[in-house]
């Protein structure tokens, strides 16, 4: 059995509530985790594609749309490799389950596990309307090709795909798949607008906030200001006189990773009313062992931790010898706060518990541990929980922690009624899964020609592990990773890291770790190029030497040569020598992440003191590209993204509560900050890789070695706010 | 009860005079295209057409609207339209949850500059955010919709 098929031609499709009478192609990827004997055993069918008489293509989307265009990216793929009109393409979103692969939405991968996958669906089902057609006609295949939603023969005669359904639906997949040659497409590639563009700008995308059920209730939640703290006692007597105030629940807290934090649930008629009725709520508190949570301190605890010697990940050579036989030695120390991610829309979640079976609809990177979160909560079986997934009003990570929903799914088994939990803004500022604290510590030897000879970088911060086990209090070695992979020609190397436990709970956000090394890495790499007496760009080049494949535990390989090429683009692009108007200077920096290589060269001045960002010239090589206009429009965003953490992004927290509170305190880049972003993508016939994500670790570094070169002063720790320049 | 015009339809709703219209428009009317994004006037994903202006219709209790010309993104208004298509155009959009506010606060503008300048493009829009950071593709946008505004004439 093929691990696609055309399931349309089974008997049983009817009895599953499938397919309204169209061609239903489905893969199965268990096939490709399992083999065949599994597959036939165990098959699940999860349309992906269904054609109907009338020519309508309905094409399943199974990623999370938060803006990283995937419900255009992906489809596109099928319409282009089945030779389908995009015209009569209808994007339908999927539900959570583990029959369409891996659904989580982040670790910038949607495209790059996918590509191949929805090309073979395509050619699969192309193929089986060209066997269709010649069946109509009589004629060999071969004398039949597939056009713009047609067959046609090579006598000239044409027929609609709609027109083949009925044929097309006995016909057995193919075990033998070929492909168009990839210089006919159409649409991987190019240029295609999101799908849902019109939707958008007319306001009736429906996010996880516009969902709404008959009879439904609304209800805010007021959660411990400490993390993990818990409910000691409340009154709730001038909530309930709030009017369109309902009830008023207790929730627990569900300990796990993705559990609800629990507190004091305000059900109402309308959302305001929940707010309110939470605002008039008195609690008092057992705040737990995180009261003593003091950022500040927290701060200058990790950096002492960094200024001793910590738990090796990597060695190599003799760092300590190559330190001693220097002609200079350079030291710095970076410190990072945590960062939120203040998606536009507020984690919400609307839930219908009933007696047997559940159901929710909610804006989720991650459906399937939904999914998990909810059958492990309920008890229920498999297929009594279904996972609608919504429009996400962003993501960057916070929506793949289903946290919110599980609160949903809590107050509808409460109350027997279908419940839309709000987030307040503050309450997305202050009981989020941050992103971690860190402190670093660098150290490098130089010989007297200026080349680099030793190489220590320390680094703790409370590890993402520490969500999933509290032990975890060193970074796991994927989050050394990106230190220890440092892509330089350096001899004796030692990657350290030191001690971090995590007092609030610690979560991915957009591009991650790479925030924190890619900042430290690119600016120490500046300081050394001043420290060499060299320009900043020759002594990258140098530093990265010569073309290689550099040595990760990575089964997809680092390609040196790839990293120098985006850094030579991007200073080409922005013209690097060149001289800029007085008061302005250029920035540089480079880094891998997600498989992918970006350069950025960004143009500062300072006026009145305060740092201004003019030109942003980046370059991405990520492969093969399927939309280039989505590719665009994620490093134009990563851009500004790199920027609001460069500038202001701070979370802090004082006896355990977070200090922050809603835009106001947790500023982000706005339209007057605005640079020119000038995007280039290398053409590539290397596989697909990351997207949303490697565009935002080189602006913050970018920045800070712009302002050096303008200024002559170094800064190491961010956000630039902290020192009034921003 | 109070009675509200919105987008040129009549709505009566019970509800208490002080519960901001974001939520008068969104839970009880039931048009969800007008977004919640901060409760504090510090993003403008919530902003509706009072008239010619724009408002915070998170901040702006029922109380103080009725009997006015209240326009939402769902609303039909000449630059509203014009706007959308280029919206559409240029593929402004990413996750789009902020796009119906800075739509209307785009509209604002255009109904009251005809030829505004970059510098005036940042004044009328940098109260609204973008996670996204769909900003310099809004601009593009926005000077586009004037373009076309001047070939029309």
């Amino acid at each position: 059995m093929s691990e696609i098929q055309n399931i349309s031609r089974r008997s049983f499709i009817k009895n599953i509530g499938l397919g309204t009478g169209g061609l239903i192609i489905a893969c199965n990827f268990s096939a490709f985790a399992q083999g065949e004997n599994a597959l036939a055993a165990s098959f699940i069918p999860n349309l992906f594609v269904e054609l109907n008489a009338d020519g309508s293509l309905i094409l399943i989307a199974s990623r999370s749309e938060m803006g990283n265009g995937v419900r255009t990216s992906l489809t596109s793929i099928i319409a282009d490799e089945m030779e389908a009109d995009w015209n009569k393409v209808t994007v339908k979103q999927a539900i959570g389950h583990k029959k369409y692969g891996d659904q989580n939405t982040d670790g910038s991968r949607s495209v790059r596990y996918l590509y191949d996958t929805m090309l073979k669906m395509g050619a699969t089902t192309r193929m089986i309307l060209l066997s269709a057609a010649a069946k109509k006609w009589n004629v060999p295949e071969s004398e039949c090709r597939a056009e713009n939603h047609f067959i046609v023969h090579t006598s000239g005669k044409k027929i609609g795909f709609g027109d083949l359904v009925e044929i097309a639906k006995s016909i057995e997949a193919p075990t033998k798949i070929t492909y168009k040659d990839p210089k006919n497409y159409k649409y991987i590639g190019k240029s295609l607008k999101s799908i849902d563009v019109e939707k958008y700008a007319n306001g009736s995308a429906v996010f996880g906030l516009d969902f709404r059920l008959p009879n439904m209730k609304y209800a805010a939640i007021a959660r411990c200001p400490v993390t993990f703290g818990t409910v000691k006692s409340f009154n709730k007597t001038e909530a309930m006189k709030i009017p369109g105030v309902e009830a008023i629940i207790e929730i627990a807290r569900v300990k796990r990773p993705f559990g609800a934090l629990g507190g004091v649930a305000v059900i109402a008629s309308n959302t305001w009313a929940a707010f309110k009725g939470k605002e008039a709520l008195e609690i008092e508190w057992d705040y737990g062992k995180n009261v003593t949570y003091d950022s500040e301190k927290y701060m200058e605890q990790i950096t002492q931790n960094v200024h001793k010697p910590g738990k090796v990940n990597k060695e190599i050579g003799d760092v300590e010898k190559a330190f001693k036989e220097a002609t200079k030695i350079v030291e710095s120390t970076f410190q990072m706060p945590h960062l939120s991610h203040a998606p536009m829309e507020v984690p919400n979640a609307v839930a219908w518990v009933k007696e047997d079976s559940c159901e929710v609809w909610c804006p989720t990177q991650n459906p399937q541990a939904a999914h998990t979160e909810l059958k492990e909560y309920l008890g229920f079986d498999d297929d009594k929980v279904i996972i609608n997934v919504t429009f996400l009003g962003g993501g960057f990570g916070r929506k793949s922690k289903p946290d919110y929903v599980v609160e949903a799914v809590i107050l509808s088994k409460a109350i027997k009624a279908p419940v839309q939990v709000v987030w307040t803004r503050e309450d997305e500022t202050k009981h989020g899964y941050y992103h971690t604290v860190s402190a670093q510590y660098m150290k490098a030897s130089l010989d007297a020609k200026g080349n680099v000879t030793g190489w220590l970088h320390r680094f703790a911060f409370p590890s993402i592990g520490s969500t999933f086990d509290s032990s975890n209090e060193y970074p796991a070695s994927w989050e050394a990773s990106s230190a220890a992979d440092v892509p330089f020609a350096i001899n004796n190397l030692k990657i350290e890291s030191g001690h971090a436990p995590a007092m609030v709970r610690i979560g991915w956000l957009r591009s991650v770790i790479n925030i924190i090394h890619g900042f430290s890495i690119n600016v120490f790499a500046d300081e050394l190029a001043y420290a060499a007496n060299q320009d900043p760009l020759d002594f990258r080049l140098k530093l990265i030497g010569e073309d290689r494949i550099q040595d990760t535990k990575d089964p997809i390989k680092y390609n040196t040569a790839r990293l120098k090429n985006v850094l030579n683009k991007a200073a080409k692009n922005a013209n690097w020598s060149k001289k800029l108007p007085d008061g302005h200077a250029y920035g540089i920096a480079v880094h891998y992440s997600f498989y992918s290589y970006v350069a950025s060269v960004v143009e500062v001045s300072m006026m009145d003191g305060m740092v201004k960002i003019h030109n942003v010239y980046s370059v991405i090589d990520c492969g093969k590209v399927v939309n280039k206009n989505t590719v665009i429009a994620q490093m134009e965003g990563a851009a500004i993204f790199g920027m609001s953490l460069a500038l202001y992004g701070k979370i802090t927290a004082k006896e355990g509560a977070i200090e922050q509170s809603n835009f106001g305190d947790y500023r982000l880049v706005r339209m007057n900050e605005a640079p020119n972003i000038h995007v280039e993508i290398v053409e590539s016939d290397e596989a697909p890789s990351g997207v949303g994500e490697p565009g935002v670790p080189v602006i913050a570094p970018a920045i800070i070695n712009g302002i050096y070169k303008l200024t002559g002063k170094r800064y190491y720790n961010l956000p630039l706010s902290d020192y009034e320049i921003a | 009860m109070a009675t509200l015009l919105i987008n040129k339809k009549k709505y009566t709703i019970d509800v208490a005079p002080e519960m901001p219209l974001l939520w008068a428009i969104r839970d009880v009317i039931g048009l969800t295209g007008t977004k919640y994004g901060c409760g504090a006037g510090a993003c403008g994903a919530c902003k509706v057409l009072i008239n010619d202006e724009a408002i915070y219709s998170c901040l702006t209790p029922v109380s103080e609207v009725v009997g006015k010309n209240i326009t939402t993104i769902e609303g039909t208004t000449e630059n509203l339209q014009l706007l959308q298509k280029s919206w559409a155009e240029f593929n402004v959009p990413q996750c789009g949850f902020c796009q119906p506010g800075q739509l209307i606060a785009a509209t604002v503008l255009l109904n009251a500059n005809a030829n505004p300048t970059d510098t005036d493009i940042d004044d009328a829009m940098s109260a609204n955010i973008c996670r996204c950071g769909t900003y310099p593709r809004i601009k593009q946008a926005i000077r586009h919709t004037v373009e076309l505004k001047k070939l029309q004439k």
